[in-house]
C-alpha cells in the first residue's frame, strides 16, 4: 500500500531542546499516570473493605433514598461515628454484591423489594410477614434493623380523570377499561413479578404495549401519564407527584405489590450503639414524612443534606 | 466467557424473533432511526458546510461551534429535551442530530477546502461560470471527504442511538436497558453484538460508496478515511 | 436557576470526579496509540489488523462496554478504573488512526535525508517523524479529549459519579436547571482541556506558532495531493 506523501515546500527543523522537552513531558505524564493508578481515586469503590473506624453509608440511585441515607449519615455523625458517604451507587443488583463483600456498611432499603431481589419466589403477605421473611432470606453477613412505618412502594397508577372515566378503584377494576391500555415505566417493570404479565395472568387485564421511561417514575413518566401518552404506570407511593398531579394509585387488596417499609440494611461492622441510632430514626419516620421530604427535593429543589438536617432537627432526635 | 456463549444462544433463540420486541423489528427500528437522524443532520450540516467551504466565510465560528457541539453530552441533551417535550422520538432525534452535525459539517467544508486552488483557477480559465465551478468541479471533488464525514457520523449514531431507549420504545437500546436493569447479561450482550454488526454493515456500505464517489480521473487517490474530518475539525 | 447557586459545591465535586474519570484515559490513550499507530504505519500486515481492530472497537456502544468490561478485567461495575479502561479504549480507537496518518504525512524527502545522515530507525522516529507528525497528533488528541469528557457522562447511568450524575438526578427530580448546569459544565471542562492541549502544543512545538496554519494543514495537503 502506498501512502499519500506530503510534498510541502516548508520543512520543519526540530531542535534537540524541544525534543528533550517532549521527552520530559512524556515521562512526566507517565509518572503522573502511575501515581494516579495507585492513588485513592481508583482504589475507592472497587469492593475493598472499609476502614475499621469508619462506617460506609451507601444509597441507591434514587433521590429519595439518598435523603434517607443522608439522614442516617448525619445521625451517625452526631453520635460520634465517622461516616464515608458513597451515594448513588446504582440499583440493587449492583450494590448488593458490594454490601455482601463488606464494601458498604449501612444502606437504606425497602423490605418488599429487597426480599423479592433475594428471593424471587417469596410469598409476601402483610408488612410484618415480609419483614420476617426478609430476615430469613438475608445472607449471613448482613442484617436489617427495625423497619420504619414509612413505606414507599410500587403501585399501579393512573390519572384521576382516567380513574373516574372507568370507575377504577383497585387493580382488578382495570378490566373496566375499554380503550388500549399503554403501560410505561423503567424497563424492569416489564419483567417484574407484578408487571404487565401478572396483570394478564391474575386479572385478565390486556395491555396494549410497553414504553420504557428510565426515570424511575419521575417527572417524565408523570408527564407521559398526564399527556395520555401512556395510561398506566408504576409510581412510588411516596412520590409527591401523586398529590400535585392528581394521580390515583390503585388499591391492591391482593398484595400484588409487596409492602416496602424503609429499613436499614447493615453489615457486621454496625455495632449495637450505631444500630440504636438508626432504630431511633426508623421509629420516627412516617410515610407522610417521606412524601414531604421528597417534595422538598422535587418541588423546592433543596439538597439532600439540607433536607436531612431539617428533618433531624424537627424530629428532635439527636 | 460463558456470558458470550449465553449471548450467542440468546441471538439464536427463535422465541426472540417474534412479537413487537422481536430482534428483527428492533434492528429495523435502529437502522431506520439511524438513517433518518443522518438525513436530519445532513440537511443542516451539508449546505452550511458547502457554504463555508465555498466562500471561506464563517469558518472560525463553525469550527468553534462544531467543537462545542461535539462536547455536548448526548445523555444530557436527551434528558433535557425529553423533560420539555415528553416521551417518544422527538428527544432522541434532536439529541442524536446534534451529535451527528460536527463530523458531517467538517466533511463538507474540508471537502471544499481541500481542492487545489489551481484546479479551480483552471476551471475558470476554460470559461466555467461560478455555478458551473461549484457543480462540476467543487462538488464532485469534495464528495470523498463529505462521504468520510457521513461515515463517521453514521458510526457514532448507530452506537449512540441505543440511548433512545431511555425515553422511547425503539431500537436495539431496548435490549441493552432491559438487560442492564434485569441483570440479563445474555440479552444485553446480544443486543450489543447486534449494534456492532449493524455498525460494521454500514461501514462496509460506506467503504463501497466512498470508492464509488471518487471522480474518474482522480481515482488514483486513496478513499479518504473517516478520521480526516476529525483531525481537521479539531484545529 | 436557584438550584445552581445553592449547589455549587455539588457541581464542583462532580466536576472533580469527572476530571479523575476523563484525564487519565486521554493521557493513556495517547501513550498506547503511539506504538500501535507506528505499527499500523510501518508494516502492511499490522496496518490491516490494527486499523480494522480499532474500527471495530469504536463501534462498540459505550453503555454495554461499561458493564461487560468488569467481567473481563475483574473490577466492579461502578469502579472508576472500569470507566477509565473503557474510555481509554475509545481514545485508542480514535487516536491510532491519527498517529498512523500523521506519521504517513511526513515528507518522504525529509525521511530520506534523515536516513542519509545516518539516523537509525529509532532515532529517526523520535527526532524526525514523531515531532513532524506533532501537529496532526495534537489535533487528534484534542478530539480524543473532547469526546472522552462527553462520553464519561454515560457512566452515571451505571452509578459512577460524574457530571453525568447531574443528568440522571435532574431527570429524576425534574430539575431542568440541573441538567443544563451539567451540560454547561461538561462542555466547559471539554473546552478547558482542549485549550490546555493547545497551549501544551505551542510549548512543545514552537515552530507551529509562527505559521499555525501550515503545520496543521499537513494532512489536508496530503489529501489534496491524493485527490488532485
Amino acid at each position: 500500500m502506498e501512502f499519500a506523501i506530503m510534498k510541502g515546500k516548508r520543512m520543519f527543523t526540530a531542535k534537540k531542546g524541544r525534543l528533550a522537552l517532549i521527552s520530559v513531558v512524556a515521562v512526566g505524564a507517565a509518572v503522573a499516570l502511575a501515581g494516579c493508578a495507585s492513588g485513592d481515586p481508583l482504589g475507592s469503590g472497587s469492593g475493598a473493605v472499609s476502614a475499621a473506624d469508619t462506617l460506609v453509608v451507601g444509597s441507591q440511585d434514587y433521590y429519595s433514598n439518598e435523603i434517607i441515607a443522608e439522614i442516617y449519615s448525619q445521625a451517625l455523625e452526631a453520635n460520634g461515628f465517622t461516616v464515608d458517604r458513597t451515594f448513588r451507587i446504582g440499583q440493587r443488583e449492583v450494590y448488593l454484591p458490594e454490601l455482601e463483600a463488606g464494601g458498604v456498611d449501612v444502606f437504606p432499603e425497602y423490605t418488599g423489594s429487597l426480599l423479592q431481589a433475594l428471593e424471587p419466589n417469596a410469598v409476601g403477605g402483610t408488612s410484618d410477614a415480609i419483614y420476617t421473611e426478609l430476615q430469613a432470606a438475608l445472607p449471613a453477613t448482613l442484617r436489617v434493623l427495625d423497619k420504619a412505618a414509612a413505606s414507599d412502594q410500587n403501585s399501579w397508577t393512573v390519572t384521576q380523570a382516567f380513574a373516574e372515566k372507568y370507575n377504577l378503584t383497585d387493580i382488578a377494576s382495570l378490566k373496566n377499561v375499554t380503550e388500549p391500555l399503554m403501560v410505561g415505566g423503567t424497563s424492569v417493570l416489564e419483567t417484574r413479578p407484578y408487571g404487565p404479565a401478572a396483570l394478564k395472568a391474575k386479572y385478565g387485564i390486556e395491555t396494549a404495549g410497553f414504553t420504557p421511561i428510565e426515570d424511575g417514575g419521575g417527572p417524565l413518566t408523570v408527564k407521559a401519564l398526564v399527556d395520555n401518552a401512556i395510561q398506566l404506570t408504576n409510581i412510588y407511593t411516596a412520590s409527591p407527584n401523586i398529590k400535585s398531579d392528581k394521580l390515583v394509585a390503585l388499591s391492591d387488596p391482593d398484595n400484588l405489590f409487596f409492602a416496602d417499609n424503609v429499613v436499614p440494611l447493615v453489615s457486621e461492622k454496625v455495632t449495637d450503639k450505631a444500630a440504636s441510632v438508626l432504630n431511633k430514626i426508623s421509629a420516627a419516620l412516617s410515610t407522610e414524612d417521606l412524601v414531604s421530604l421528597n417534595s422538598e427535593s422535587v418541588n423546592d429543589q433543596k439538597s439532600a443534606e439540607a433536607i436531612a438536617a431539617a428533618w433531624l432537627e424537627k424530629a428532635n432526635l439527636f | 466467557m460463558n456470558y458470550f456463549a449465553d449471548a450467542v444462544a440468546w441471538l439464536f433463540d427463535p422465541t426472540n424473533y417474534v412479537g413487537s420486541n422481536a430482534i428483527g423489528n428492533r434492528v429495523l427500528e435502529h437502522l431506520g432511526f439511524t438513517l433518518l437522524t443522518l438525513v436530519f443532520a445532513s440537511v443542516i450540516a451539508i449546505p452550511l458546510g458547502f457554504f463555508i467551504g465555498h466562500t471561506g466565510r464563517g469558518r472560525g465560528l463553525a469550527v468553534g461551534t462544531a467543537g462545542a457541539f461535539r462536547s455536548i453530552p448526548t445523555l444530557g441533551l436527551l434528558t433535557l429535551v425529553a423533560l420539555s417535550v415528553g416521551i417518544g422520538l422527538t428527544a432522541p432525534y434532536a439529541a442524536l442530530t446534534v451529535l451527528a452535525i460536527p463530523p458531517i459539517l467538517a466533511g463538507a467544508y474540508t471537502g471544499f477546502e481541500a481542492i487545489d486552488r489551481a484546479t479551480i483557477d483552471a476551471a475558470r480559465a476554460v470559461g466555467m461560470s461560478a455555478g458551473q465551478i461549484v457543480r462540476k468541479v467543487e462538488l464532485p471533488l469534495s464528495l470523498p471527504l463529505l462521504m468520510g464525514g457521513l461515515r463517521s457520523a453514521t458510526l457514532q449514531i448507530v452506537a449512540t442511538a441505543t440511548l433512545a431507549a431511555y425515553v422511547a420504545d425503539i431500537g436495539l437500546g431496548r435490549f441493552l436497558f432491559t438487560g442492564l436493569k434485569n441483570l440479563d447479561y445474555a440479552q444485553m450482550l446480544g443486543g450489543s453484538i447486534l449494534v456492532i454488526l449493524l455498525a460494521l454493515l454500514l461501514e462496509g456500505i460506506f467503504t463501497v460508496l466512498q470508492k464509488l464517489v471518487v471522480p474518474r480521473g482522480v481515482a488514483a487517490g486513496r478513499p479518504t478515511d473517516i478520521w480526516a474530518g476529525f483531525t481537521k475539525l479539531a484545529r | 436557576m436557584t438550584w445552581i447557586w445553592s449547589n455549587l459545591d455539588f457541581i464542583w465535586d462532580r466536576t472533580l470526579d469527572h476530571v479523575v474519570l476523563s484525564v487519565p484515559p486521554i493521557i493513556l490513550s495517547f501513550l498506547l496509540a503511539v506504538p500501535l499507530g507506528w505499527l499500523a504505519y510501518r508494516f502492511r500486515v499490522s496496518r490491516g489488523i490494527i486499523l480494522s481492530g480499532v474500527g471495530l472497537l469504536y463501534a462498540v456502544p459505550s453503555l454495554p462496554l461499561f458493564i461487560v468490561l468488569p467481567f473481563i478485567v475483574g473490577t466492579t461495575v461502578r469502579s472508576p478504573l472500569n470507566l477509565i479502561i473503557a474510555l481509554t479504549l475509545y481514545g485508542v480507537a480514535l487516536m491510532v488512526r491519527v498517529v498512523a496518518d500523521g506519521l504517513a504525512s511526513v515528507d518522504r524527502n525529509v525521511r530520506q535525508s534523515a536516513t542519509a545522515v545516518g539516523f537509525s530507525e529509532w532515532t529517526q522516529f523520535w527526532r524526525v517523524e514523531f515531532p513532524l507528525a506533532g501537529p496532526v497528533l495534537l489535533a487528534g488528541l484534542r478530539v480524543v479529549a473532547v469526546s472522552t469528557v462527553s462520553l464519561a457522562t454515560v457512566g452515571a447511568v451505571i452509578g459512577a459519579q460524574s457530571l453525568g450524575s447531574l443528568f440522571t438526578d435532574g431527570f429524576q427530580r425534574g430539575i431542568q436547571a440541573e441538567i443544563i448546569a451539567g451540560i454547561i459544565a461538561t462542555v466547559g471542562l471539554a473546552l478547558a482541556l482542549d485549550g490546555a492541549l493547545v497551549l501544551l502544543g505551542r510549548l512543545l512545538m514552537p515552530w507551529t506558532r509562527s505559521a499555525p496554519s501550515t503545520a496543521a494543514r499537513a494532512p489536508m495537503r496530503s489529501d489534496k495531493e491524493a485527490v488532485a
